[in-house]
Formats: C-alpha cells, sequence, structure tokens
C-alpha cells in the first residue's frame, strides 16, 4: 500500500461500465515527510474521502477489484483507507543515508 | 489508473489472434495539471477515445478485461474518457 493526498476528482461520462457509480479521485503519492512522489494516480474510491484528505491506496489490479467489490473491473488503484494519523516514532532517513 | 492524452495510433497487420481488431492508441501520460509525464505507451482502447482526447488507462493484465472472455495479450488499456478533472 501507498500513502497519499487526494488533490482532485475526476469526471468521466464514456467509460467501462465497471466504473459506474465510482467515484474516481486524483491521488497524489506521498514520501514519510510528506513530500510529493511520482505521478498523480487516479483510484476508485468506495468509502467517501474527500479531497485535502491523507489515504492509503492500493495500486495492484487484485486488490483494487476487492476494494472495488467487483469481478473483472479494470482498475489497478483504489482507496482503502482514510488516514487519521501515521505515527512515526524515528524519523525516517532519506534513502542512501543507511539506518 | 493514470490521465493521459491520446497522441496517436498504432496499425498493426501481423499480431496476435486475440488482439483482434481491438485499437491501439499512444498515450502520454499526463499529471494531475495536465503536463507531460513520464515515458509514452500504447494501450488497447475498449471506450472508443481519439487522437487529442483526455483519458485515463489502466495498467497490468486488467487491461483485459473489458475484453473478456477473450484474452487480449495487453499490459495497458484505455477505460475512460475524461470530460474534466477539478483540482482541489
Amino acid at each position: 500500500m501507498q500513502i497519499g493526498r487526494v488533490v482532485g476528482t475526476v469526471v468521466a461520462t464514456q467509460k467501462n461500465a465497471k466504473f459506474e457509480g465510482a467515484k474516481l479521485l486524483l491521488v497524489q503519492p506521498l514520501t514519510l515527510d510528506d513530500q510529493p512522489r511520482g505521478t498523480a494516480v487516479l483510484a476508485v474510491d468506495s468509502l467517501g474521502a474527500g479531497v485535502h484528505e491523507k489515504v492509503l491506496i492500493v495500486m495492484e489490479g487484485r486488490a483494487a477489484g476487492e476494494a472495488l467489490g467487483r469481478k473483472l473491473a479494470p482498475v489497478d488503484a483504489a482507496v482503502i483507507g482514510i488516514i487519521d494519523m501515521v505515527d512515526l516514532p524515528v524519523s525516517p532517513k532519506p534513502r542512501g543515508e543507511g539506518g | 489508473m493514470q490521465l493521459a492524452r491520446v497522441i496517436g495510433d498504432v496499425v498493426v497487420t501481423r499480431k496476435d489472434g486475440n488482439l483482434g481488431a481491438i485499437p491501439l492508441l499512444v498515450l502520454q501520460p499526463i499529471a494531475a495539471d495536465g503536463s507531460d509525464s513520464g515515458r509514452t505507451l500504447v494501450a488497447v482502447d475498449s471506450v472508443g477515445a481519439g487522437i487529442g482526447e483526455t483519458v485515463f488507462f489502466v495498467r497490468g493484465k486488467e487491461a483485459s478485461f473489458p475484453f473478456y472472455p477473450t484474452e487480449v495479450p495487453a499490459d495497458a488499456g484505455i477505460v475512460g474518457i475524461v470530460d474534466h478533472w477539478d483540482l482541489g
């Protein structure tokens, strides 16, 4: 799973039928110190996450399909949790600095 | 899934039988601000997208699900045409 922040919503009329009724959110993956990492992904959401909220997302097809609860849905990312807080007793060190 | 712009199409005569007449489009993934982001790729299309349109596509074997039960050998597929997106 990845931690991300909801940065937007997407509206699409013409889409695969398995997406009917599902909410599509633009989620920016974050590093543990809340910096954007990589390109924003489009995730289906059935929990009611809103813009600016921090969420837990899966980025794998099978897991995303299960989160959506629909068989054979052509999805590869889904919101599976709305994060209350992330507790890191020891702050993460940047890659390459050991620890 | 990811946002992308359709920038071209690919014509292939000799191909895997399960690809049939499925359109193959060239995509440029884009970031939330609409700028190009990352490498272009070729995706199968099941929603009738055209060049110039903004779409979203799925990666992995799920790209073949819209064509079920045909087992299309694809690793990326367009699954929706974007009307608009709003940044919070």
